[in-house]
């Protein structure tokens, strides 16, 4: 029989439920999916979800990760210890070995490697033929993003082609591609950073350690801290500062600055979150200052 | 209204709604004030927003610099896509679609509302109903938005004007009527200096309904709230068959989201279509089991009796089974730049199924601007018309009307890939 009065859920269960749904599509619609995991905040929601779509079973994809090198060790610890205790295969894809055979080159040494990931993803991508990604970016972080499909199609060169999207209606998801074009899958497309930090409340996930307030040698640049690490090390003149600062994303170290807080739980966190002034890539991101339009650049170069 | 005086705070649940009107209606305006009066543009976009305004040469911030998120948009200064923007009020959370009003964009604007419980359609108090006004409404109805809100925009410009409020809402009343549009309200506005968005403003008196952001607070979140029948399309099975842990041995889970009503341990199910019954020993997500599962639950159903079920199946309730057909009649909305060709094979995606399609009779497009039907051989993008198609296989199929889950499916063209066309099931 049908009910009389229709219940709704909250939302975070909606949109736990949306993205339990997106993946549970990739995995039905897709022959070789991966999900992409770096240890960050965004990338460990979607482990929960992959939990919950598809546990007692195993996940029907393996996770990969894009190292840089330059990845903050309580990270890369942290990758690992995920995967271990979920029994779920990790594959690294190292941007050194890509140096090494010479499809990357850098500028010079220091040159920021962020958006040389896309050179190692898609040799990753043909290396293991996989034909979706599923990823952890949110349409709130970016304007590019903001009009990114859910399934978002790539071509052979991971090209992404904002003016030539395929329409995605209802939650009718067309994650098709012929061999050799790949698929974005975004489950948490519609997730803010203040859902992320609910949500990880919530379901009391653990994150890494450098996510919450902690002590660290800083050198401020206008409005950023830098932090002082042996990859970034002060420059003469600079002056060092003890300062008690937390990530609100974890990237590559050359281009992810802390956050003066200290806020050391996620509690205290969430209420920072709640009454932040600066969004999370204009806090922390330098390598989206320089072009208001660099995000779409890097997409269309086949970035995540 | 900002999200920390709530915190943590009752959840009333999520709406996605859709704004639209022609342009310079100030759909922009709108969802930055929105965005704005609960503190989700922050300073950093703020002060971008602040440089490029100057660089153009405008002395205030062009709140559309939000919401065009383009290169090609920021460069034409139009909105092309389709652009999603978030906020809170610490009570509810909101997804805004933003799409385009031009007549050449009405693919956008279907886009738009396919997820839409509720649409905004701006009306230039100055202006009155337009065209634009009658195409919005149209896609709006036909996309089965249960909601309405007709806000007549720019009350500033007509001196807040009582009587032209109500004039504009006699003809647009006048217009619903005909086109069979049933839950409409009407709310005077200004964007601009924010009256009767957030605060009621004291220019208004003669106004006594709620402000917009109390409608929009107070709008039903799920979609209908008329009883729906139980529609379970499954997306995945899950068969562990873990060595190590024999009570998995036989374990057979059904994965898929609940697309409309209700179910409970205990009930009696059909899955199609194969027709045969059984009843749900167990409710699980993630493992961990529950009672029973809501309408958009994603969740895994266990049956009492194994059963051969796999993706594209559906279960539902025995006593509220739908019709397995193969020839469907729908409204189509044609999207691909490439148009139709009434001869080739498609496939058509409904739900988790997908069957091929040919197109057995095109019976008129619809001209979304007068309402008339015009006999035509094929479809170009952007238009809207009603055809029968032949599946090769039957799909589980409600009228979308009475069910937005089961009764829309997309049209892909297999040579490409591409997303071409929308349907709705009459
Ligand atoms: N006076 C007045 N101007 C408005 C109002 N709403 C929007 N505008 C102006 O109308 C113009 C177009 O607005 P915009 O939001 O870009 O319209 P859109 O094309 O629908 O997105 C801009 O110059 C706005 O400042 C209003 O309530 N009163
Ligand atoms: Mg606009």
């Amino acid at each position: 029989m049908t009910t009389l009065t229709q219940q709704t859920l909250t939302h975070l269960d909606w949109l736990e439920a949306e993205a339990i749904h997106i993946m549970r599509e990739v995995a039905g619609q897709c022959s070789s999916p991966v999900l992409l995991f770096s240890g960050g905040k965004d990338s460990v929601c979607m482990l929960r979800i992959a939990e919950k779509a598809f546990r007692p079973g195993r996940f029907p994809f393996p996770l990969m990760h894009i190292d840089t090198g330059h990845n903050y060790p309580e990270v890369i610890a942290f990758r690992d210890k995920r995967a271990a205790e979920l029994g779920e295969r990790l594959i690294v894809r190292s941007l050194e070995d890509s140096m090494a055979r010479g499809s990357i080159v850098l500028k010079h040494p220091l040159e920021s490697r962020n958006k040389h990931q896309s050179v190692t993803l898609l040799e990753a991508i043909e290396e293991f033929g996989f034909d979706a990604c599923i990823g952890g970016a949110r349409r709130d972080e970016e304007k590019a993003r903001a009009k990114e499909r859910i399934m978002s199609f790539r071509d052979e060169f991971g090209q992404w082609d904002p003016k030539n999207q395929r329409p995605e209606l209802w939650n009718l998801y067309n994650a098709r591609s012929h061999k050799g074009e790949n698929i974005r899958a975004f489950p948490i497309s519609n997730w803010t950073e203040l859902d992320v930090w609910q949500y990880i409340q919530r379901e009391q996930l653990e994150l890494p350690s450098i996510y919450f307030a902690h002590t660290r040698p800083v050198v401020r640049k206008g409005e950023l801290l830098m932090p002082v690490t042996d990859l970034t090390p002060a420059k003469p003149g600079d002056t060092i500062e003890e300062v008690m600062v937390r990530f609100r994303t974890v990237g590559d170290v050359s281009c992810t600055a802390p956050v003066e807080s200290d806020a050391d739980t996620v509690d205290k966190i969430l209420a920072e979150t709640a009454t932040t002034t600066i969004t999370e890539r204009g806090a922390t991101r330098m390598d989206d200052q320089t072009s208001e339009a660099s995000m779409e650049q890097r997409k269309k170069e086949g970035y995540f | 209204m900002s999200a920390l005086e709530h915190l943590p705070g009752i959840d009333n649940g999520l709406l996605r709604f859709l704004t639209c009107g022609s342009v310079d209606d100030g759909k922009s305006t709108l969802i930055g004030r929105l965005l704005f009066d609960s503190k989700t543009i922050l300073a950093d976009t703020l002060n971008a927003m602040e440089k490029t305004s100057a660089k153009r040469g405008m002395t205030a911030v062009d709140l559309s610099l939000l919401t065009d998120g383009l290169q090609a948009e920021r460069e034409q200064g139009i909105t092309i896509d389709v652009a999603y923007r978030y906020f809170s009020t610490g009570t509810r959370k909101y997804i805004i679609a933003d799409a385009p009003g031009h007549e050449q964009y009405t693919r956008n604007m279907v886009t738009a509302a396919s997820t839409a419980n509720l649409a905004i359609i701006l009306i230039d108090a100055r202006k009155g109903m337009l065209n634009q006004t009658r195409r919005h409404s149209t896609i709006a109805h036909l996309l089965g938005i249960p909601h309405l809100l007709v806000a007549i925009n720019k009350m500033d410009l007509v001196d807040y004007d009582q009587a032209t409020f109500e004039h504009i809402k006699a003809e647009y009343t006048k217009f619903a009527h005909k086109i069979g549009l049933k839950d409409v309200r009407f709310i005077p506005l200004s964007a601009l200096a924010g009256d009767m968005v957030v605060e009621r403003g004291e220019r208004m008196p003669w106004y006594e309904g709620p402000t917009l952001l109390q409608i929009l607070e107070a709008a039903p979140a799920a979609h209908t709230e008329r009883p729906e029948s139980f529609r379970f399309p499954v997306q995945f099975v899950c068969r562990p068959q873990d060595s190590a842990n024999p009570e998995l041995h036989d374990y057979r889970g059904f994965m898929g989201r609940v697309e409309s009503g209700e179910i409970a341990v205990g009930d009696a199910v059909t899955v199609l279509p194969s027709g045969l019954t059984s009843r749900v020993k167990a409710i699980e997500i993630g493992g961990q089991k529950i009672e029973r599962a809501i309408h958009e639950q994603s969740v895994t159903l266990l049956l009492e009796d194994e059963i051969d079920t796999s993706r594209g199946d559906m279960i539902v309730k025995s006593a509220e089974a739908p019709e397995a057909v193969k020839q469907i009649d729908a409204n189509v909305c044609w999207l691909s730049e490439t148009p139709m060709s009434p001869a080739r094979t498609y496939l058509v995606r409904h739900t988790s199924r997908e069957v091929k399609a040919k197109i057995a009779k095109i019976d008129y497009r619809l001209d979304i601007n007068t309402m008339e039907h015009e006999p035509v051989s094929t479809l170009a993008m952007n238009d809207i018309a009603r055809l029968s198609l032949k599946l090769a296989q039957p799909i589980f199929a409600d009228a979308y009307r009475s069910n937005r889950a089961t009764g829309a499916f997309i049209v892909i063209d297999e040579s490409t890939n591409n997303t071409v066309g929308a349907g709705m099931i009459v």
